[in-house]
């Protein structure tokens, strides 16, 4: 047959005919809905019991959602609208609530002409974090990303710029023991001493120091007290602190969990199962309540700062049993190779283990982390005004008595669209990882 | 298991024995709980020799070689490696390490760096080498082992037996003084066989001091200078490959090799 040329034989095509679509019972909508939704009498049954179900919460929320009044400026003057437009008693939303109040939602009772520090660092946030979601971006980023949350705080409080100087400089200090004493010390030693030496100085000394500079340099912006602080502002500092330091500490206890050292592996055994096992609002009360009992008396210790430890500790807790579920699964061979390069521990955790563990963990680790940024909303309980907390006092006021489901629902939205968002971003990072490393 | 493939003449120019002791390991004695897989192990490595360990499965042929680089700890008799003893001593076992070279069964590439990666990662991190310096080593091996063009894949897309090659160059670009292979072969489909051999022969010939636990007998008698047979915990004989091979002494040695030679 090779050697049959086309143009010899007279019934062989020498051009081709154009391509055809497919049938239109063969393509398209309707083949998918063919398919997928009628594909037999089950169900044809589901599907269209589905469509039902749909249909009427669609029909019972919708024009209650879309006919809502957005201009009142309390609940009676809304119903006044309402009953004019669509007839007494009609039941339609109220969002004049959200309207009225939605800067009040937003940032509590922080004072309106500074409304921009917040925003300001809710952008500053957005772009530090940047090179730690993607890591396209330049390397050299990072280190502004580690500065931005000692200028967040200063915009946030406000008050003089050397406490949040003096705060850094407690890190800076501890960075500067880990590097000096890990030769003498080795390197959990130092590790210990770069906590604790941090610890120290910010109890003892960090104050005195701001207060010495600001004596000699007053560089200042107004402060804004802890309480005044509200709403989604607060979840979201609240939230946001307690996932960025849950991670590293969850980490340490996890490799803690792990380690052959009695001492350090039944700490952090002890540690979490007690964290663990009590619920995240007895540790709130306790952080509220008890720690008043232990401080020595007169000293200032910031409501949401303690807040923030507690939701930290609670959710390093889960995060370590994550990783330690990631660590676990790593074959036994990943270890012995780096050990054989002559890698040491602490080099083979950051550079072999830990890498590919994390990957593991990526759902769960996202998992707890939207439950803690949700779990934000029992600080109400201690008397913070998160969301939940200003809509009781929302209502509270003669204007707004009556109205839920409004404020609830613009809640919800908000919390959603926060979750929604990290969830799609740990998808994201494990299709791309999977994509690297096939 | 076949008396294999090494189809070439073998340079041995470079293989010379010298006498300076490589690794000398004298009564030592290895428990798991109450199970004694090593038995008064006595054995003197030399520099520039290259042995074969053998011996029917579950005879402790693994446990003695990680018994060199300490992945599994002794508890009686010593084990020196290049002049240090391993004991209980923590401060130079990485130090040990990072000069005996060890390939595992299993390649155990890291999946989540590149080759290049895989093969610079060491000397950056423990040798302290510049990244560029080390990049070129790397090269330099991965040539070798005849896998540059690899170099920015992840392990996961290269076959198993580019894949030991590159765990053999991820050794080698540490510059170790010794090589230690456990099986290198045994996970391969046969064609890959022989390109990993091919390398360990190469090794050979360069005058590498190498312990190898292997099945392939034709490897042992084309480079190996010595050949260890293991029994339940004990080193049972050892001879030069012809002897060992043509005239073995020891009963067992003898139903094992008639066993895997399939006479
Ligand atoms: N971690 C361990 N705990 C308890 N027993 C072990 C452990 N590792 C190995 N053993 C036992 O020690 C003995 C020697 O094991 P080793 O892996 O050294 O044998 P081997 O000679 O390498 O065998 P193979 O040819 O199958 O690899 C075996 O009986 C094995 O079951
Ligand atoms: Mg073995």
């Amino acid at each position: 047959m090779s050697d049959t040329h086309a143009q010899t034989v007279a019934y062989v095509r020498t051009t081709m005919l154009p391509p055809q679509d497919p049938p239109r019972a063969e393509a398209g909508a309707i083949k998918w809905l063919r398919e997928n939704m009628f594909s037999s009498w089950l169900n044809v049954i589901l599907t269209l019991l589905s469509l039902y179900l749909i249909w009427s919460v669609l029909a019972l929320i919708l024009p209650w959602a879309a006919r809502g009044i957005w201009d009142a400026a309390s609940l009676t003057e809304c119903r006044a609208i309402r009953d004019q437009l669509y007839g007494e008693g009609s039941d339609v939303a109220c969002w004049a609530v959200i309207s009225d109040r939605w800067q009040q939602l937003l940032f509590g009772f922080y004072p309106q002409d500074l409304y921009w520090r917040p925003v300001l660092s809710l952008v500053l946030f957005l772009v530090a974090v940047l090179p730690v979601l993607f890591t396209e971006m330049p390397r050299k980023l990072l280190i502004l990303t580690g500065l931005a949350p000692f200028v967040i705080f200063w915009l946030l409080w406000g008050g003089s710029i050397w406490s949040a100087v003096s705060i850094l400089l407690g890190f800076a200090l501890g960075w500067a023991v880990l590097k000096y004493t890990s030769e003498p010390l080795g390197a959990l030693g130092s590790m210990i001493l770069a906590v604790v030496v941090p610890l120290l100085y910010w109890f003892l000394l960090a104050g005195t120091v701001a207060g010495a500079l600001h004596a000699v340099l007053p560089i200042g912006i107004q402060e804004v007290q802890s309480k005044q602080f509200g709403g989604f502002m607060l979840s979201i500092i609240i939230g946001l602190a307690g996932i960025i330091l849950s991670l590293p500490l969850g980490i340490l206890l996890a490799l803690g969990r792990q380690s052959d050292l009695f001492f350090i592996n039944k700490v952090s055994v002890g540690f979490i199962e007690i964290i663990r096992g009590v619920p995240l609002i007895v540790w709130l009360f306790t952080a509220s309540l008890l720690l008043n009992y232990f401080l020595p008396p007169g000293t200032n210790f910031d409501l949401m700062l303690r807040v923030i430890i507690m939701v930290t500790l609670f959710s390093s807790a889960y995060i370590a049993e994550v990783v330690r579920g990631g660590l676990a699964a790593l074959p036994k061979g990943q270890y012995e190779a780096a050990d054989a390069l002559g890698l040491d521990y602490w080099k083979s955790m950051r550079l072999i283990i830990l890498p590919q563990a994390l990957k593991i963990s990526i759902p769960g680790i996202v998992n707890t982390f939207i439950g803690l940024f949700k779990d934000t909303t029992l600080v109400v309980f201690i008397g913070l005004l998160d969301p939940i907390g200003l809509s009781n006092s929302i209502r509270a006021s003669t204007d707004w008595n009556g109205v839920y489901w409004e404020l609830f629902i613009f809640i919800g939205l908000m919390f959603f669209i926060f979750c929604f968002t990290m969830g799609r971003y740990s998808l994201f990072l494990e299709k791309k990882l999977r994509r690297e490393h096939r | 298991m076949s008396e294999l493939a090494i189809d070439r003449e073998i340079d041995r120019s470079h293989m010379s024995v010298s006498d300076e002791v490589a690794i000398q390991i004298s009564k030592m004695n290895k428990w798991y709980g109450t199970f004694h897989v090593l038995r008064d192990i006595d054995l003197t490595v030399y520099r520039g020799e290259r042995i074969v360990i053998a011996g029917p499965s579950g005879s402790g042929k693994s446990t003695l070689i990680r018994c060199i680089n300490r992945l599994e700890e002794h508890q009686s008799g010593s084990i020196v490696v290049d002049g240090t003893e391993l004991g209980s001593d923590l401060k130079n076992i990485d130090k040990i390490r990072s000069e005996v070279g060890m390939v595992f069964q299993h390649f155990n590439l890291f999946p989540h760096l590149t080759i290049l990666e895989n093969c610079t990662l060491a000397p950056i991190w423990v040798r302290k080498t510049p990244k560029k310096e080390a990049e070129a080593t790397a090269m330099h091996f991965l040539e070798k082992v005849k896998i540059p063009e690899q170099a920015h894949k992840y392990p996961g897309q290269l076959s198993g037996g580019q894949q030991q090659r590159v765990a053999i160059a991820r050794s080698l670009c540490m510059k170790p003084r010794i090589m230690l292979f456990d099986e290198p072969t045994s996970a391969l489909d046969p064609e890959m066989i022989k390109e990993v051999l091919d390398t360990m022969v190469e090794l050979a010939e360069e005058g590498m001091t190498m312990l190898c636990v292997t099945h392939e007998m034709g490897f042992a008698q084309a480079v190996a200078n010595r050949v260890i047979f293991m029994d339940a915990g004990q080193i049972v004989e050892q001879n030069e490959p012809k002897e060992f091979f043509n005239n073995p002494q020891n009963e067992r040695t003898k139903l094992f090799l008639s066993q895997i030679l399939g006479h």
